[in-house]
């Protein structure tokens, strides 16, 4: 029975990483329908950035800093106007496509420019571990998990109480309306890029010292972010936490009961069925189809 | 348009079947540069530019200089069989790699059939029983290294109840059916069967299960990094069995990133920069000063198949690609000759290696040689 | 078209196909093997131009269909079977599960196909990786013979590039039969206004259905000759990547055009080899000129053609309307 305990505890851990990537994800989307391939890419890139940094001889606490600044720089506001912009109304299609490219891009140019192996990243929570339950868990993983519901929170708030927040819901909700009520529409929406970015450059710090810095590491990453997403709710900023920990438990529980050689079919089996049977996600709201 | 990328398609065809000076050496590389293998292909072409730099300005080979050529295979079997292809229509010297079994399985009927020798870095054990006389190792086939790994096991460790966690490629599989067979033999029980993907982060569930069964020891055959991980989660669950690896479970990059948790590994090392030897210390320099980074065993496998080259050629006394494989069958070189080849070796007919091995305890994070494995020869 | 227009399109036809089929003629093995793998991609590239181009369906499956049928058609052949038999199996078993899979989820909403079919991909190649008693798991199939057609043996690469190219002929033909038909019609009419078409009477769901199925059939064919071409076969392929890239062809190409996956499989075949010369960067290269072009027409190439085209005509008009102006009476002109 502790066996199942560890392994549900361990799953909200990785599933909280989840959660953080699939968070801006889905901002990105219900902002402006842009589905973002190279998410688990943009997980990848603020960690080296801030090597790079680094590695001219800054302090770790000014690398990254200034990795954070240039990550939203190119992330998001970069990514939104060379990229989102001139492709955004010609449908969502072409612009999902562009980020494959883009993702694909992004780790070769690491591999290239930087290296092809892992690296090793200094981790901001101290090491050791707590036990909670009767199970040990690291004090990275409870840091990891602090954030994401911090970050959750602090969006939440700022979506639902301050004037910003709000002009940006109803930027997504309606840009024609409002715009008309005097939303400024394509701020609002850089200002999503912008979270974005600096969303996935806090996944990085706190996820890369467990996962090492690698130009591989956005694939996995990625795609469990997408998987999540899609579970939890695709139009709901509170549904990509729940799904990152759903996904997170069911992994490791279809690993160590179903079988390891398959053990990445369950979370699909879950998409598959979640999609048929409640296409909004367990936490979504339920979309109107416009005729 | 089509027409037109037709004819281009027929110009590069042309440009590459041409041949090249008559004086150089061609070796042509059929890597994993990109995909799933990236780190192993590009540190097997590292090690590969490293030696033709080494060797080209030490006069080159019986006075002829070395050229090299790197294809990517994607980590992809078809595509390396394809990339092979294109590189035997232009006669190279001598095919080099690729790494992934899986790719050499495929490309191995070609340059048997054009009669170019393939050195190369696969180490599934099937691949020296295909009666392929053109093939040949740079590392200890699965064949050789996990009877050894089974012996330590139960004789040294007194394992009888074994977990095996591998990963789910060729190589991981590969070694895992080997070593199977090994306990078998021996009578030690497999009491857990785990397979991981490559690029794997999160072991909870692995540990958990190795754990959870009545395994006295755990053999680990994954990559670097995916050990390094494994490493750090056996020690937060406190799991205290002994575990056992190969090469890459302790490696110098698997012990920077496991730091501590590395502590108490053991494995079978063929082929390590952390050997006692001389001149593997100072190859080790070498590269670390060009590439800025410690070669994993991938990359000494590059550097000795340009060497293995140059040995061939140098006993033969001419340069004569039909003559390569033949020279290499039955030789033995010692490294006091060949200082590029880093430890004494012996090539049989089947294209297996013979060279000392050891047996590593990784102790207050530096790999510490509790046994050296002799060369038969 | 003019009869000029006509007459110079029925000229480049034939020149093309006279280069398809005289030019191989002098280029070694690896050269035909690679417009062989184009002929085989531009077959699943078609099938998924149906789905997407003109049906307007993302699917993310046409990887996992192209293995089925490479698998199909391996363990088939290796067991003695003809490929004629393993490549109908192929068609219609791709067909059949194409059928499956879609049922369901085209009861939802348009993005959502994408992602079952998404999780379609990845589950088969779990499949194909971990049965091992079926698909020899990670090691693979080998020695995937090749066929012989009517006594000739297609074991050299040139005969069976005619093969392959052969194939690709009876595809365009038949494709181009159903484009014309009803059945294209109502599949352009789905991808126009699905809800128009709904009020028309078309039934939506069925059209959609079809070509979803016909498109992954034929993605099984393409695998069912991708497996005596590369005479292996693995589960490496048949990741998520190879239906990207399709999707990538499809787009690049020009999605909807009937041209499209011709020229799409081509740029992703040759380009890659074009730029081999900048050695380690060539996928980035690729990945940015991918990005660049739809910056610029995310219609794809033959979208640029296609609106220069219709910018000349539409000036061509323009200008055949001034100069019929000018000679009017002033009064006539408002």
């Amino acid at each position: 029975m502790s066996n199942l305990v560890d392994l549900v505890i361990a799953g909200l851990a990785t599933g909280a990483i989840y959660a953080l990537v699939a968070i801006g994800f889905t901002l990105l989307w219900q902002t402006s329908q842009t589905i973002n391939f190279a998410q688990g890419e943009f997980v990848m890139l603020p960690a080296f950035l801030m090597l790079a940094v680094a590695s001219l001889g800054a302090p770790f606490w000014l690398a990254v800093v200034l990795g954070a600044l240039l990550s939203i720089a190119i992330l998001g506001v970069a990514f939104k106007k060379l990229l989102v912009d001139p492709m955004l109304r010609h449908g969502v299609l072409p612009l999902a496509i562009a980020t494959m490219a883009l993702s694909v891009a992004m780790k070769e140019s690491v591999k290239q420019f930087f290296s092809a192996e892992a690296q090793p990243f200094p981790s901001i929570a101290p090491s050791g571990s707590v036990s909670i339950f009767g199970s040990s868990i690291s004090l990275q993983s409870v840091g990891v998990f602090a954030f994401g519901v911090a970050a959750v929170i602090g969006l939440n708030l700022f979506l639902e109480r301050t004037s910003t927040g709000r002009q940006m819901q109803a930027a997504a909700q309606n840009p024609t309306v409002a715009r008309i009520i005097g939303v400024p529409v394509e701020r609002m929406i850089m200002l999503t890029f912008v979270i974005n970015a600096a969303l996935v450059a806090l996944a990085s710090l706190l996820v890369t010292p467990i996962y090492l810095a690698k130009f591989s590491s956005g694939e996995t990453l990625g795609q469990a972010a997408f998987i999540a997403a899609i579970v939890g709710g695709f139009n709901q900023v509170r549904g990509a936490i729940v799904g990152g920990l759903v996904i997170g438990v069911v992994d490791n529980l279809a690993a160590a009961y179903v079988s390891t050689q398959y053990r990445a079919a369950v979370p699909l089996m879950l998409l598959i069925v979640i999609i048929l049977f409640r296409p909004e996600g367990l936490v979504g709201r339920s979309e109107e189809r416009t005729v | 348009m089509k027409s037109v990328l037709a004819a281009g398609a027929a110009l590069l065809a042309a440009a590459f079947a041409a041949p090249a000076f008559a004086q150089d050496i061609e070796l042509a590389d059929v890597a994993e540069l990109s995909g799933g293998g990236a780190t192993v292909g590009t540190n097997w072409k590292n090690g590969i530019d490293l030696a033709v730099e080494e060797i080209n300005a030490a006069g080159g080979i019986l006075g002829h200089r070395i050229v090299v050529t790197h294809a990517d295979s994607q980590s992809n079997p078809g595509v390396a069989r394809a990339q092979v292809q294109k590189a035997l229509d232009s006669n190279p010297y001598v095919l080099l790699g690729p790494g992934y079994s899986g790719s050499v399985k495929v490309t191995a009927p070609l340059a048997a059939e054009a009669g170019v020798a393939q050195i190369m870095g696969g180490e599934a054990a099937e691949l020296t029983r295909m009666g392929d006389k053109f093939l040949f190792r740079t590392s200890f086939g699965q064949q050789s290294s996990m009877p050894k790994v089974a012996k330590y096991m139960a004789e040294d460790m007194k394992a009888k109840n074994v977990a095996i966690v591998w990963v789910n490629n060729d190589f991981g599989k590969g070694g895992r059916d080997t070593i199977t067979k090994e306990f078998d033999k021996r009578g030690v029980k497999v009491a857990a069967d785990i397979s991981t993907e490559a690029g794997q982060a999160d072991f909870a569930a692995d540990v958990a299960k190795v754990k959870a069964s009545d395994a006295d020891a755990a053999f680990v055959y994954l990559n670097e990094e995916e050990s390094a991980r494994i490493l750090k989660e056996f020690k937060r669950q406190g799991a205290t069995l002994p575990l056992m690896g190969e090469t890459t479970l302790v490696g110098q990059k698997v012990i920077e990133l496991a730091g501590d948790a590395a502590n108490g590994a053991r494995a079978h090392v063929g082929l390590t920069t952390d050997a006692p030897v001389e001149s593997v210390r100072a190859f080790r320099n070498r590269f670390v000063k060009k590439y800025n980074y410690v070669p994993d065993h991938n990359g000494i496998k590059g550097y000795l198949a340009v060497y293995m080259v140059k040995a061939a050629t140098e006993k033969m006394g001419k340069v004569d690609p039909k003559g390569v494989a033949d020279a290499l069958h039955g030789l033995t070189i010692k490294a006091a000759d060949q200082p590029g080849l880093l430890m004494d070796v012996t090539f049989d007919e089947n294209g297996d290696i013979d060279r000392e091995g050891f047996l590593v305890e990784v102790e207050n994070g530096k790999q510490v040689i509790k046994q050296i494995l002799p060369k038969l020869q | 078209m003019t009869p000029a227009h006509r007459l110079f399109a029925i000229a480049a036809g034939a020149a093309v196909i006279a280069a398809l089929v005289f030019v191989p003629l002098s280029l070694g093995r690896y050269g035909l093997y690679i417009l062989s793998l184009w002929s085989v991609m531009s077959i699943a590239a078609i099938g998924l131009n149906l789905t997407l181009g003109y049906a307007g369906q993302v699917s993310l499956a046409q990887g996992a269909f192209v293995g089925i049928g490479a698998y199909a058609a391996a363990i088939m052949t290796v067991n003695g079977l003809p490929l004629s038999l393993a490549v109908a199996a192929a068609l219609i078993l791709c067909f059949i599960v194409g059928w499956v899979l879609g049922y369901p989820a085209l009861r939802v909403q348009h993005h959502y196909l994408a992602f079952v079919t998404l999780a379609f991909s990845t589950l088969a190649f779990l499949v194909f990786r971990n049965e091992e008693w079926l698909t020899k798991g990670i090691y693979g199939i080998s020695d995937v013979p090749r066929p012989n057609i009517f006594g000739l043996s297609t074991a050299k690469p040139l005969p069976f590039y005619y093969l392959c190219l052969f194939t690709l002929g009876v595809v365009t033909i038949a494709f181009w039969r159903l484009v014309r038909s009803p059945w294209g019609r109502a599949f352009m009419a789905l991808r126009e206004n699905p809800m128009r078409a709904l009020s028309l009477g078309v039934d939506t769901r069925r059209y959609t259905l079809m070509a979803f199925a016909i498109g992954s059939a034929l993605g099984g064919l393409a695998g069912a000759l991708y497996a005596p071409l590369t005479e292996f076969v693995d589960p490496t392929p048949f990741t998520l990547s190879l239906s990207l890239n399709l999707l990538m062809m499809v787009i690049v190409g020009g999605s909807g055009f009937f041209f499209g996956p011709y020229l799409g499989a081509m740029i992703a075949v040759l380009l890659p080899e074009w730029l081999r010369f900048t050695q380690g960067y060539y996928l980035i290269v690729y990945a940015v000129l991918v990005m660049a072009l739809l910056i610029y027409s995310p219609t794809g190439i033959l979208g640029i053609l296609d609106r220069y085209l219709r910018d000349r005509s539409a000036k061509a008009a323009s200008s055949l309307r001034a100069a019929a102006r000018a000679s009017l009476p002033d009064e006539a002109v408002g």
